[in-house]
């Protein structure tokens, strides 16, 4: 079985390390504040003009002039900050957030990603995308493997428009997770209950098993 | 000198004509200068150019610019909120220039800092940087992006005094910093206005100089667009 969505938010996780100051995308993503252990100090950024940002308020605590980067209600833990949008771009691009985490409609085997745009659909526009994958010192994407037709979205080259390039060092996907090195896709964990010759057929871009190649822990 | 303060939005945006440029701050429906685009609307002028990082939504924000097509071109990073947006622009009736975020922030505030453009790493490689100058530094290649200003800029603050200084609160603060320090006329939307000597000049967020006009918000509805919470 290919690993939930909180299952793919655990294993990523897994990768926020104590002192981290993380900035978390819309969808997936968001889900990984939930399984950052209290034993971590972490600072959660939050584009908009936050560092520290707390879980959602209790009801009837709601506050119009405190939100995140997707509009929710949100509040502050010990130590936050507020700031404005060009500070907080500072942050992003000057190289100070230790991991963006964002989803992804294609990512291929040169690190290259495509999340913004489909040509011909209506475009939302890229929001702080562009900023925060050119500017992380690491970036991870949450995606799935493939696309309900089965097609693979980890290609040899991305199809869709680019939101940055050469710029994902890894992926956590529902059926495993995925280094982007030099030489393409690297497998180093693979969904409980698949073969890492499974993953393999399902990608299409040039993909190696790691030596090392292990079940994954979720 | 001559009084920065007016009683209303109304009167607080004369001069304003078809086709000029307004820069307006706020985050979705956060921070957004709620009288001051009501006032924008019943004065009916049209053809506009708004920069803002996003549109409103249908019934609220600059979406009620949208309703009366008074916008003709919007600049921002994201528009997802809007369907009159998307279908004027599917249409072809709205020109839309997409920035990135981080760019549209640094773009504004180049333009109230004298700043004519600026090197950045966002967006090269991508359709955001075609047809723009690019050049290497350290090994790296970044692209040219242009500041803008506007004629007109309408931030919205939480405490202001007659002076203009402003006060934001919490992530209502967003845009509005740099908005503040790019328009050729700023004007200021507070929701209390004191006067001057009453606010730490320790704790001011945007100094006076970059406000021309301001006066203090009515019924401010602060919407909220996502409203989650954990049950106690």
């Amino acid at each position: 079985m290919p690993l939930t969505r909180e299952q793919i938010a655990k294993r990523i996780a897994q990768e926020v390390q104590d002192g981290y100051t993380v900035n978390l995308g819309i969808g997936i993503p968001t889900l990984v504040a939930n399984y950052i252990p209290q034993s971590k100090t972490v600072m959660l950024q939050s584009e908009n003009g936050l560092l520290g940002m707390g879980p959602f308020p209790f009801e009837g605590q709601e506050d119009a002039d405190l939100i995140n980067a997707g509009k929710q209600t949100i509040t502050t833990q010990k130590g936050a900050s507020f700031f404005s949008s060009a500070d907080s771009f500072a942050m992003i691009r000057g190289g100070h957030i230790d991991l963006t985490v964002l989803g992804a409609m294609e990512v291929d085997e040169t690190g290259s990603i495509a999340n913004w745009m489909v040509p011909g659909k209506m475009i939302k526009g890229m929001g702080g995308a562009m900023d925060l994958v050119a500017g992380a010192k690491n970036v991870i994407v949450a995606m799935q493997h493939a696309d309900k037709e089965g097609n693979s979205k980890l290609r040899t080259k991305c199809t869709l428009p680019l939101t940055g390039v050469k710029c994902i060092k890894k992926i956590v996907s529902d059926f495993g997770v995925i280094d982007v090195t030099e030489n393409g896709f690297v497998l180093r964990e693979y969904a409980p209950d698949m073969t890492p010759e499974a993953v393999l057929k399902a990608t299409e871009g040039k993909m190696t098993i790691a030596p090392d190649c292990k079940k994954m822990d979720v | 000198m001559a009084s920065k303060v007016y009683s209303n939005a109304a009167s607080a945006i004369h001069g304003v004509k078809d086709n000029m440029t307004f820069l307006v701050g706020g985050f979705g429906l956060c921070g957004i200068p709620e009288n001051c685009i009501q006032a924008l609307k019943e004065s009916g002028v049209k053809g506009l150019t708004c920069v803002s990082n996003n549109a409103g939504v249908d019934d609220f924000g600059l979406g009620l610019l949208l309703q009366t097509r008074q916008i003709k071109k919007m600049v921002s990073s994201y528009v997802g909120e809007n369907a009159t947006f998307e279908k004027q622009f599917m249409s072809g009736e709205l020109e839309l220039e997409f920035c990135p975020q981080g760019t549209l922030a640094e773009r504004l505030r180049a333009g109230g800092a004298g700043i004519p453009a600026f090197y950045t790493p966002t967006g090269v490689g991508t359709k955001i940087a075609e047809g723009k100058e690019a050049r290497d530094f350290n090994g790296r290649t970044f692209i040219l992006e242009k500041a803008i200003t506007g004629d007109f800029a309408f931030v919205k603050a939480w405490k202001g005094d007659k002076f203009g200084n402003l006060i934001f609160r919490k992530t209502a603060r967003n845009f509005n910093p740099m908005v503040a320090t790019a328009g050729k006329i700023t004007i200021a939307e507070v929701e209390e206005l004191v006067e001057v000597g009453e606010l730490d000049p320790d704790q001011i967020h945007t100094p006076g100089v970059y406000v021309q006009r301001i006066f203090q918000g009515q019924n401010h509805q602060k919407r909220i667009e996502q409203r989650t919470v954990q049950k106690k």
